[in-house]
């Protein structure tokens, strides 16, 4: 293989592996309020960018893509008061398979409302064929869209954890939730913000990927499985963690292709979720202890 | 007690004589082609009601078993091993009688593996794979097992729909009949369609009691005491682990059966058949049967698979069991089907009683 | 002669000893107590020995037999059996068949003979129905046999428990806090239950915060404070013994 192709795939993996990262975040913002796992994450993705090329036929972009966030916040927060909230001591297997239910459901609707075919918003800026040259290699000035945007994404959301009070009183949520009740923090209003937060960053994901790789009413499924993939890589609850792990899922998938029919592409994701599951549960980055110390 | 126990199999058998009967007398055969199917897809659900609602362990990937069993047999006895005849294998397989041979639709010859070692050996390759998934996968809990099965069954799918051996998207057509024994075939064709309706559902009668045995023995009671308290299950000296597999590959082989059989009587399988949506789909009817209660499960896995298969549910098929699925989380996690809630009609008592002292 | 012998037993957590080179036997037919303040490693010492937990070093024989290592269904199979200190009962499930799971052991239809329903696992089915109702009545709460065991009354479900560890007919009873949450009456009858189990010749290590309890009826009593032992001696003994006092009540009173 030559070295431009390398850097070729290269890039396509770090774009993909981005995405993966955010979707994993999301997981994560709701597993450390809630302990759930939401399988309807990578549905939220799907709405961003529908709603996102929908809005746009209207609208300017930039307007399309904020609608697009702020509607798929609120589902989120319609989600989490319809259908969590009011639960009591639910089970495991019961908010399994509630967060399931849920995704079909949302698919379902989703191919009510826009059909099988598929979408995307234009690039942000350029064409398809637009590309930035640096040396052999050619990047697309999406990917550094993508990259830019989800950047800022984890720095406000950083920001956000750290230094506002509301972000801390998330945290002290996921930390020990009687003791931040106790200090009046209202943990039922926790859960609902952290769903609204991951439906937000899922549409932004959602908006910023699709003149790549387009949107479609079921393209949520395996974009939650290869975040979930990526949320365990680098241990769950473990943001910063996950971030590394996307990077090196989108790669190892990338070069797959290289060496296996791009068919199987998924299968090295979920091959790797199993085998995480298998040897290392708590992440390749993480150990039993650092996976308490969560932050969001 | 065992008499007790035998009844809802007496009442089951009779309802599969009297619906063939209704059928005949009202001169609406083909309803009995989908009960047949419904038979077939039953198998799974009453597996998976062993393993989901006694065990306590989710499997979100079922359908992949079915595929696996299916189309293990469709490939084998469709799979023309003529041109490689003379092979040392091919020619040990056909010494042995293995194989049959007969000519394709353009008088071309064909040399396949003979249906009933391609049944043995599909379930054979699900039982297989089951014990080595299982193994590691039931060793974790809660989202991470839902997650890890959840993956398998998409590998399954991803990997049937990619390979052209097995004709991705298409699947796998023309698949031969399946000769039992004494001039019963497992065939889709409108002559044989009684015996057929028969066969599937002498399958579910078998499997029903069965698992209804299992359930009232001690290996069930210790599979629900995994259910309630796993740790407390190992400290009375039940090998956890062992049990769970057992389990796990009992569920397996009955899903893969329903595949083989329901592959050759259709003559054809696809990758929709392994898809997560037939996965989310069984776990969707083993909850409103209930859960923990195997004749709720059979029972709405007969009607809502009549259902969707006379294509009641339209183009919301899909949505029709998400909605079935969280409709019942939400409301009524126990099921509809529910042991209280039965028990107060009085004659089904029998049917849906618990194990009780005699 | 002793049923049990742990040679110097250690379990690290993280930076935390939680039990240090302990080391003790247990006498046949006898009730050993462990006792020690909060955190002092008596659960865990608990684990290590059941299986439950794997220890760093150190060994437990156990009848003759190295078991540490072991899973715990294979130490029930040779003898063991434990209640939990907070109640462990199968919920869904009837007084007499959480019983009856403890017989697992002593009885063996498998998979393949239990679908069959062979008649001679229906004979088994009924001897371990029996079994269970017998151990009722010696605990007497044989009128409960049929009552889901999750919604019986506290001390009641604490009986069940016993009972479903005394259902593996062990030779060696790991009690773990047999009175935690009962009344005094309950405690009392609780006392005399494990005496008379003793007397039926199971050998009985406990752990017990209520002293009453254990100096009444123990034969010899471990005193463990931060993961290690600083006393294992007889009852009397033990409440004369300077360190005891101590760890007890603080080094001004001692």
């Amino acid at each position: 293989m030559s070295l431009d192709l390398f850097f070729q795939y290269l890039v396509a993996g770090i774009t993909y592996g981005t995405i993966y990262a955010i979707v994993a975040i999301g997981f994560n913002i709701i597993y450390n309020t809630t302990g759930i796992i939401n399988f309807a994450q990578g549905e939220f993705v799907m709405l961003g960018g529908m709603i996102g090329v929908t809005l746009h036929a209207l609208v300017p972009m930039p307007v399309a893509i904020a609608g697009a966030v702020v509607v798929t916040m609120l589902v989120g927060a319609l989600i989490e008061m319809l259908f969590i909230r009011w639960l009591r001591r639910p089970s495991v297997l019961r908010l399994i398979i509630i967060t399931i239910g849920l995704s079909i459901g949302i698919r379902e609707l989703a191919l009510l409302l826009w059909g099988e075919g598929v979408r995307a918003l234009p690039y942000f800026t350029g064409t398809a064929v637009t590309s930035l040259s640096i040396g052999d290699v050619h990047i697309s000035p999406q990917v550094l869209w993508v990259l830019g945007i989800s950047a800022v994404m984890v720095a406000a959301l950083n920001f956000f954890f750290a230094r506002t009070l509301l972000g801390r009183q998330m945290r002290a949520c996921a930390c020990n939730r009687e003791a931040a009740q106790l200090c009046g923090i209202s943990a039922k209003n926790m859960v609902t913000l952290s769903f609204v937060l991951s439906a937000g960053i899922g549409a932004l994901a959602g908006c910023v990927i699709s003149p790549i790789t387009y949107v479609q009413y079921d393209s949520g499924t395996s974009l939650a499985l290869k975040g979930f993939t990526v949320a365990i890589l680098g241990g769950l609850g473990n943001s910063m963690a996950a971030i590394a792990a996307g990077l090196l899922l989108g790669s190892l998938e990338s070069f797959s292709i290289w060496v296996m029919p791009a068919a199987y592409k998924d299968v090295i994701a979920i091959s790797i979720l199993l085998l995480i599951l298998f040897v290392r549960p708590t992440g390749l980055f993480g150990n039993a202890e650092a996976a308490r110390l969560k932050d969001y | 007690m065992a008499r007790r126990r035998n009844l809802p199999i007496v009442v089951l058998a009779l309802a599969v004589i009297a619906v063939q009967l209704a059928s005949a007398a009202a001169g609406k055969p083909q309803y009995l082609t989908q009960l047949t199917m419904a038979g077939y897809y039953s198998l799974v659900i009453v597996g998976l009601t062993l393993l989901m609602g006694y065990t306590g362990q989710i499997s979100l990937g079922h359908a992949g078993f079915f595929a696996i069993g299916g189309y293990t047999s469709g490939l084998l006895t469709t799979y023309n091993l003529h041109p490689r005849g003379g092979g040392g294998l091919v020619s040990l397989l056909q010494a042995t009688g293995l194989l049959v041979a007969g000519q394709d639709l353009y008088g071309g010859d064909l040399l396949v593996v003979r249906p009933w070692a391609a049944c043995l050996i599909a379930m054979l390759v699900a039982i297989g794979i089951a014990y080595l998934v299982g193994k590691p996968v039931l060793k974790l809990r809660g989202h991470y097992l839902a997650m890890a099965t959840l993956g398998f069954g998409t590998i399954v799918y991803k990997v049937v729909l990619g390979s052209s051996l097995v004709g991705a998207a298409d699947g796998i057509s023309d698949i031969p009949a399946f000769p039992l024994f004494g001039g019963v075939v497992v065939t889709g064709k409108s002559a044989l369609r009684v015996h057929n309706y028969y066969l599937a559902w002498g399958l579910v009668l078998g499997a029903m009691a069965l698992l209804t045995n299992l359930v009232h023995s001690r290996v069930g009671r210790a599979l629900r005491a995994i259910h309630g308290a796993e740790d407390a299950a190992n400290a009375m000296g039940v090998d956890t682990a062992r049990y769970k597999l057992n389990m796990f590959v009992l569920s397996a082989a009955l899903a893969a059966l329903g595949g083989v059989f329901l592959t050759h009587y259709n003559g054809g399988i696809g990758p929709s058949e392994a898809s997560i949506m037939k996965s989310v789909r069984y776990v969707a009817i083993v909850a409103v049967g209930g859960m923990a209660n195997l004749w709720g499960a059979l029972i709405m896995g007969v009607l809502l698979n009549f259902l969707s298969l006379r294509g009641s549910f339209g183009s919301y098929d899909d949505a029709v069991f998400g909605l079935i699925l969280l409709a019942i989380m939400l409301f009524a996690p126990d099921g509809l089907l529910r042991v209280e809630l039965v028990r107060r009609v009085p004659g089904l008592r029998c049917v849906f009683g618990q194990e009780r002292a005699p | 002669m002793s049923l049990l012998e742990v040679k110097d037993l250690c379990k690290r957590f993280g930076g935390l000893q939680a039990v240090g080179n302990v080391s003790f036997t247990v006498a046949a037919g006898s009730i050993k107590a462990l006792i020690g303040p909060n955190g002092a490693g008596k659960t865990t010492l608990f684990n290590l020995i059941f299986g439950a937990l794997l220890p760093d070093s150190g060994q437990v024989w156990f009848d003759g037999q190295q078991t540490d290592g072991w899973q715990p269904h294979q130490v029930v199979a040779a003898g063991m059996a434990r209640t939990f200190q907070h109640i462990r009962l199968f919920p869904k499930m009837s007084a007499w068949e959480n019983i009856a799971v403890g017989r697992h052991v002593h009885s063996r239809a498998g998979f393949l003979a239990s679908m069959l329903g062979l008649p001679w696992t229906r004979r088994e089915q009924r001897a371990v129905r029996e079994k269970a109702l017998d151990i009722m009545r010696f605990l007497g709460v044989e009128d409960r046999a049929d009552v889901e065991a999750t919604s019986l009354a506290y001390g009641q479900q604490r009986i069940i428990e016993l009972g479903r560890a005394l259902a593996c007919e062990p030779t060696l009873l790991l009690l773990d806090e047999p009175a935690a949450g009962l009344n005094m009456r309950e405690t009392s009858e609780m006392a005399k239950l494990i005496a008379r189990i003793r007397d039926t010749g199971v050998t009985v290590l406990l752990v017990e915060h209520d002293m009453t309890l254990v100096m009444n009826i123990s034969d010899e009593v471990l005193v463990l404070s931060y993961g290690e032992k600083i006393a294992d001696d007889k009852p009397l003994a033990i409440q004369k013994h300077p360190e005891v006092i101590k760890v007890y009540l603080g080094e001004d009173d001692a």
